[in-house]
């Protein structure tokens, strides 16, 4: 019984402009995710990246947008589809491509594989694999915020899959009732897998899923870089002030199927068409700073060359990476 | 540099394809995302997008190809400026010769050195350290296993500011089993946590926290509602510093009591000593006295590893001598010989240990000379105290709650039977829980837990007395 499914799009209310500095920014962070996931793609097919590998393509604007409301110290954590989120907090392509490719200098020494990295560094908690058990441990994370006294808040990314997880709901329980610093970012791609937020979700509207705990809740724009920040400002504004967590739904769409092995038969091409043709966060985004003479076309076939450039190099390096020493298989098991 | 279209793995296991579609067609013009073939997989069609802007320069295996080995260039694409020319003369790839000269793939195509080293040994488990020595003459104090266990708490939490204490009733009702008894008073609320019922999200906020570099105490009100928790447990807070490289740590305590209490039938009664003791990454620590349970328990807080700390309902109330020590912390990993013999060894923890001692003392009045050892720490495993002492006797007794199956027995049986065989002159007996759940009736009951009579007959029987 499939029910028409809306498409995201800016019905919302419209969302300041980006000054030239963050829209170039924004440009170029949602272009490394692209062309990294296309290129993961790419070397998966090529038997060199093995096992689970989902891609993040079309859902760029999500994690670029909310790294910009981000200040040191806060925390970020999510479930497998991780790649972007590692890169937006500045986890370099070499490190988690030669982690794709499972080799030694890969940020989990080739141990963890696409759906297991971390960064103390650049405070990201992983690259979680078990659908929703993020929710509680990203509600930790704003618990040792709030122990210690001090304004960070805990971004904590969950898809419109893990949204129907017990677990979520203890988080979400605790979180207000403790007044944790957490933003619950739920990525709606409106698949879980194969299964659309229409056949799976008695609520849809996944912003309204906190109501019952009194914790507040946006549904945004996803798609549009400006108005993730925008909503993620306001969230963090209200974390940071004390008042306890805040859910954001961002309306986003994933390209590709669930993982590399899905071949999507659950939609229809058009529907995919749709909105890569007329929601592309990276064409608006292009097609605002040629508009508003940021960048001229050749200045952005720059950029576009120095991604591709970083890009190759990881590609390069994690081809050529040696595996991991066999001694490994025995170490990091306790410390 | 004209780039090469490889027939895609689409699935982990994919070595071969059929080409069923060209979308494109040679001289098209391609951008990022266009589909430009279809591939049939044994399992499904998939859609072949284009990674790089261009031109489709040529089509290398016609449509209906059959078994396409994985890796095989199908198409060249040509970038900006190129032309034909700089495609190299590369014959269509025949139907069916496609599939017997294609490379392999996979493992041949990956360009690092492959290791076909031999997987390394094992490293041996690192020698746990002996008991402490305190001073002749320190003072002992009679307490119960419950103040133990609160004192160690207390401790660590005036040690360590980052050690907090949280589960369901701990502070305002001073803990369900009274184990949590003043530490509100002394330590307030901050760190000191009532939280709702709700393991699975409990267990999940005090890893995070922990991974967030906070030393939780979670305190489970029984073992038993631990299993809601049991897949954070393992696998957000056993697995997390392997999967990061050793990046990334989980300094947690969990515990609470475990095992069967009185009357409170079948799922209120199960022993966990097996399930946690399986895992790589846990530790697992089941005392039976009141100092061990104080000096383990600093030791867990301590610990910078996930510790599986479980106590027994019964034995909470049972009282033993403290040493009146600033500092008293035990190794983790030591098993302590109780009681000294020769005739057999008997080995149990927790609870068991009840049941082994007293039947020591009646072997004793048969004149069997039994040795029994704690195990104290289930994982890691203090399997030389167990194979040094069945050297000395030649027959081995395991006393547990738990089912036999797959049980912290049945792992020591196999631990001796690898290192001590030639040894033994019995086979190794096992004591244990019945193969039931645990039932309500209090005949029944007593029935499907191990008992002092069960123990002495399996050490009379391998003494074959």
């Amino acid at each position: 019984m499939a029910v028409a499914q809306k498409t995201p799009s800016a019905d919302t209310k419209p969302v300041a402009d980006f000054s030239k500095e963050q829209e170039l920014t924004a440009y170029r962070t949602m272009l490394i995710i692209r062309r990294f996931e296309e290129k993961a793609g790419q070397m998966y097919g090529m038997g060199l990246i093995g096992g689970f590998c989902h891609l993040y393509i079309g859902q760029e604007a999500v994690v670029v947008g909310m790294q910009m409301v981000l200040k040191d110290g806060d925390q970020i954590i999510t479930g497998y589809r991780d790649h972007g989120h590692m890169l937006a907090t500045g986890m370099e392509a070499k490190g988690v491509m030669a982690e794709l490719t499972g080799r030694a200098h890969g940020y989990s020494k080739g141990k963890g594989g696409s759906m297991h990295m971390f960064s103390v560094e650049k405070g990201f908690y992983g690259g979680h694999g078990i659908v929703g058990a993020q929710v509680p441990l990203g509600t930790g994370l704003a618990f040792a915020n709030r122990y210690r006294g001090n304004d960070n808040v805990s971004v904590t990314y969950f898809g419109d899959g893990a949204a129907n997880q017990g677990q979520v709901y203890e988080s979400f329980n605790m979180s207000e009732l403790w007044k944790l610093p957490v933003i619950y970012v739920i990525e709606n791609n409106r698949y879980a897998m194969g299964t659309s937020i229409t056949r799976s979700s008695a609520e849809v509207n996944l912003s309204r899923r906190g109501l019952s705990f009194n914790i507040p809740g946006d549904q945004v724009d996803g798609m549009d870089v400006r108005a993730v920040k925008a909503a993620g400002e306001k969230a963090a504004q209200w974390c940071r002030s004390g008042k306890g967590p805040y859910i954001l739904e961002m309306l986003t769409y994933r390209y590709r199927g669930h993982s590399m092995s899905d071949p999507a038969k659950y939609r229809t091409r058009e529907e995919v068409d749709e909105v890569r043709t007329h929601h592309d966060p990276i064409d608006m985004a292009r097609q605002r700073i040629l508009e508003k003479k940021f960048a001229s076309e050749d200045a952005l076939k720059k950029i576009d060359g120095e991604v591709r450039d970083v890009i190759n190099e990881a590609a390069e390096f994690a081809t050529h990476d040696p595996e991991p020493e066999v001694s490994e298989l025995y170490t990091d098991v306790y410390r | 540099m004209p780039t090469e279209v490889l027939m895609p793995a689409l699935s982990p296991t994919m070595e071969k394809g059929n080409l069923a579609k060209w979308l494109k067609k040679e001289g098209d013009k391609v951008k990022s995302g266009d589909v430009i073939a279809e591939i049939e997989t044994d399992k499904a069609t998939m859609e072949v997008e284009a990674v790089d802007e261009g031109t489709l320069g040529k089509i290398l295996v016609p449509e209906g190809t059959a078994d396409v080995a994985v890796n095989t260039p199908i198409a060249v694409i040509l970038g900006e400026g190129e032309d034909k020319g700089a495609i190299r003369a590369t014959k269509p790839v025949q139907q069916q010769k496609a599939a017997e000269s294609a490379p392999p793939a996979k493992a041949e195509k990956s360009q690092a050195k492959v290791q076909e080293a031999p997987a390394p040994k094992a490293p041996e488990a690192p020698q746990a350290a002996s008991d402490p020595d305190f001073p002749e003459g320190t003072e002992m104090v009679t307490m119960t296993m419950r103040e133990a266990l609160r004192d160690a708490m207390a401790e660590e939490m005036r040690r360590d500011k980052d050690v907090f204490v949280m589960g369901e009733e701990v502070a305002e009702y001073q803990g369900a089993y009274k184990v949590t008894q003043s530490l509100l008073q002394e330590f307030g609320a901050k760190r000191v946590i009532d939280t709702p019922i709700t393991e699975h999200g409990f267990a999940g906020l005090g890893i995070g926290a922990a991974l967030a570099r906070l030393k939780p105490v979670v305190e489970f009100m029984t073992f038993n509602f631990a299993m809601q928790a049991i897949d954070q447990v393992i696998n957000s807070a056993a697995k997390t510093l392997y999967m990061s490289g050793g990046q990334m740590g989980c300094q947690i305590v969990f515990r609470g009591p475990n095992g069967a209490a009185a009357r409170v039938a079948a799922q209120h009664s199960q022993d966990y000593s097996a399930w946690y003791s399986h895992v790589p990454g846990l530790k697992v620590i089941a005392p039976s006295t009141a100092a061990d349970a104080k000096g383990l328990l600093k030791a867990a807080i301590r610990d910078l590893n996930p510790v599986i700390f479980l106590e027994n309902e019964i034995l909470y109330g049972h009282s033993s001598p403290v040493p009146k020590l600033d500092d008293f912390v035990l190794p983790i990993g030591k098993a302590k010989i109780v009681r000294p013999g020769n005739d057999v060894t008997i080995v149990s923890w927790s609870m068991g240990m009840t049941y082994a001692l007293k039947a020591a003392d009646e072997l004793a009045g048969e004149g069997i000379d039994a040795e029994v050892i704690d195990l104290r720490t289930i994982k890691p495993m203090d399997t030389e105290t167990i194979v040094t002492s069945v050297q000395k006797t030649a027959r081995l007794v395991t006393v547990e709650e738990g089912w036999q199956q797959s049980g912290v027995g049945a792992e020591i049986a196999a631990r001796v039977m690898e290192k001590a065989f030639d040894y033994l002159d019995a086979p190794v007996a096992r004591v244990s829980g019945k193969d039931v759940p645990m039932p309500y009736a209090a005949n029944l009951e007593k029935l499907a837990l191990p008992s002092v009579a069960d123990v002495v007959e399996a050490a009379k029987a391998v003494c074959y007395r």
